[in-house]
């Protein structure tokens, strides 16, 4: 995992993580609707289990012929960092080709997020996983196709 | 962006001071800061103030003042009690349950490192225990019992006065055969408020309460530890405490614990059962929804519910920016990342991910309780629509 972010302290805090955090935790972006039509995407992945706290469901929009991602929408069971983290992650890949995107690492989401308490970044940064699994989804639903 | 006023609800966890307490402690941390063990009258005003203490709440749990030995705190108490009272015992089996605080099972866990058998009872799904678990388990080998009065998380009320009694009649068979008597210690800490404390009628041999669950100062404890019962102290270095616990008094502490045991008015457990059946009744009627731990046997503060489809720390911190302050089972809030062994227990972990605990205190209100009921359908609904 790349290192470069920082591990923060409560220290002085009103508030248990990042300013990053505490606004895509309050205020997640791309979140799926309820009742939304699934066939409008065509990649998806779960990751996680409720017995461990927390699930990710993430659905993508991939245009076949340039490989962009047009859309991710995501639903996650979690405490605010897993929330936090697939709301910030919607937000580095929409517009990525899937190669750019496939690349995306925890650190990067975590660097995004302007740092996680040390006990969180194992445990509630399942972005990164969630989203190869939806893009070998795609790939391999695209060679089905051809 | 946060509302002005706070709606402190996690009393289990630990409650504001008292102001008649805070009085009640104010000389000792001032003029009156003699070393109690000093013999001159500085000196003896301050012990007049610790045995006057314990004679309060030796009245309280119907026990003598020589049963009381102060402490700082529950954790330290329930260490003292299991391991006072198995020093000098190489092996031996020491029965408990699977939803003790972790300042049973810890030093349970210890003792099973070193040669003890321990056998921890699993509860009903309703968080209670079979009295008759701790019946079958009982034999020659046994030499601790340690149960708790009342769950901190889901606030189950265990029998601790059968199984006092099925001791007590095991005990009465094994003296014949003049074998060492089975102890029966209780972690009391979150029944003292609420249930009745009378030692004698409980018929424990050890019992801890602590000075912050009742609106006391935090870091004062007691450990009942009935006349003729034997335990080795743990720390060493002075007769303090009748030689039990060694060190200087924590004088203000002690005459502050003694004011908030003094404080408890079982009068106010009917407000509290009606703002606690309120907040249930209320939040039941959200879909999917559970209470953790039965109804009926339940402390008049306790409530735990779980919120399909919502992680309790998220709720926690939703609840947080409300200004209302509660706690969760979730692995997410604590120290271990795995999910509270007692809602574990009698559920699962999906269940133990979702838990709220609303604990209430002597200030709490029904008008508290209306907020908090809506404020956490707000928050369900909201957290709902993002997994």
């Amino acid at each position: 995992m790349n290192k470069d972010y920082d591990v923060i302290d409560i220290k002085g805090k009103r508030f248990l993580y990042s300013d990053k955090v505490e606004d895509h935790f309050f205020n997640p972006r791309n979140v799926l609707d309820n009742g939304a039509n699934l066939d409008q995407f065509n990649a998806r992945a779960e990751v996680g289990s409720p017995a461990c706290g927390d699930v990710m469901k993430i659905y993508l929009l991939i245009d076949p012929e340039t490989e962009k991602i047009l859309d991710f929408k995501w639903k996650t069971f979690g405490c605010a960092s897993a929330i936090a983290s697939t709301s910030v992650l919607s937000e580095i890949v929409i517009g990525k080709t899937i190669k750019q995107a496939y690349k995306t690492t925890a650190g990067d989401i975590i660097k995004e997020l302007s740092g996680l308490p040390k006990k969180k970044i194992h445990c509630s940064v399942l972005g990164d996983q969630a989203l190869r699994k939806a893009i070998d989804d795609f790939r391999k639903n695209q060679s089905a196709v051809k | 962006m946060a509302p002005n006023r706070i709606i402190y609800v996690d009393n289990a966890s630990t409650t504001q001071i008292d102001k008649r307490v805070l009085v009640s402690m104010n000389p000792f941390l001032g003029p009156v800061y003699a070393n109690p063990s000093s013999i001159y009258s500085s000196g003896l005003k301050a012990k007049e103030a610790i045995e006057k203490s314990r004679e309060m709440i030796a009245e309280f749990l119907d026990a003598k003042s020589q049963e009381i030995i102060f402490t700082a705190g529950g954790t330290e108490a329930n260490n003292l009690a299991i391991f006072g009272s198995t020093s000098g015992l190489q092996k031996g089996k020491i029965i408990t349950t699977a939803i003790e605080h972790p300042s049973v099972l810890r030093p349970l866990e210890r003792l099973e490192k070193n040669g003890f058998e321990i056998v921890k009872i699993k509860p009903k799904k309703n968080g209670v225990i079979e009295v008759e678990e701790v019946k079958k388990n009982l034999d020659r080998n046994t030499v601790l019992v340690s149960i708790m009065y009342a769950n901190n998380e889901i606030g189950t009320i265990q029998p601790i006065a059968e199984v006092a009694k099925i001791i007590k009649k095991f005990n009465s068979q094994r003296l014949a055969l003049n074998a060492r008597p089975i102890l029966f210690h209780s972690d009391a800490c979150q029944a003292t408020q609420y249930l009745a404390m009378n030692t004698k009628k409980l018929g424990v041999d050890m019992m801890t309460i602590n000075g912050s669950k009742i609106h006391g100062p935090k870091g004062t404890g007691v450990l009942f530890v009935k006349e003729g019962v034997k335990i080795e102290p743990q720390t060493l270095g002075g007769d303090q405490e009748y030689g039990l616990r060694p060190g200087t008094e924590n004088v203000a502490g002690i005459v502050g614990l003694a004011k908030a045991v003094a404080l408890i008015d079982k009068a106010d457990i009917a407000k509290t059962k009606k703002i606690r059946d309120y907040i249930i009744s209320e939040l039941l009627k959200i879909k999917g929804t559970w209470l953790n731990g039965c109804r009926r046997r339940r402390l008049p503060n306790n409530i735990n519910i779980s919120f399909r489809g919502v992680e309790g720390e998220s709720l926690v911190l939703y609840l947080d920016r409300k200004n209302i302050f509660a706690s969760t089972g979730s692995a997410c809030s604590s120290r271990s990342l795995e999910p509270s062994h007692v809602i574990t227990a009698i559920s699962n972990r999906e269940i133990a991910h979702s838990s709220l605990r609303i604990t209430l205190g002597r200030y709490n209100t029904l008008s508290e309780a209306k907020i908090i009921v809506s404020e956490i359908k707000k928050s369900v609904e909201k957290l709902r629509g993002v997994s």
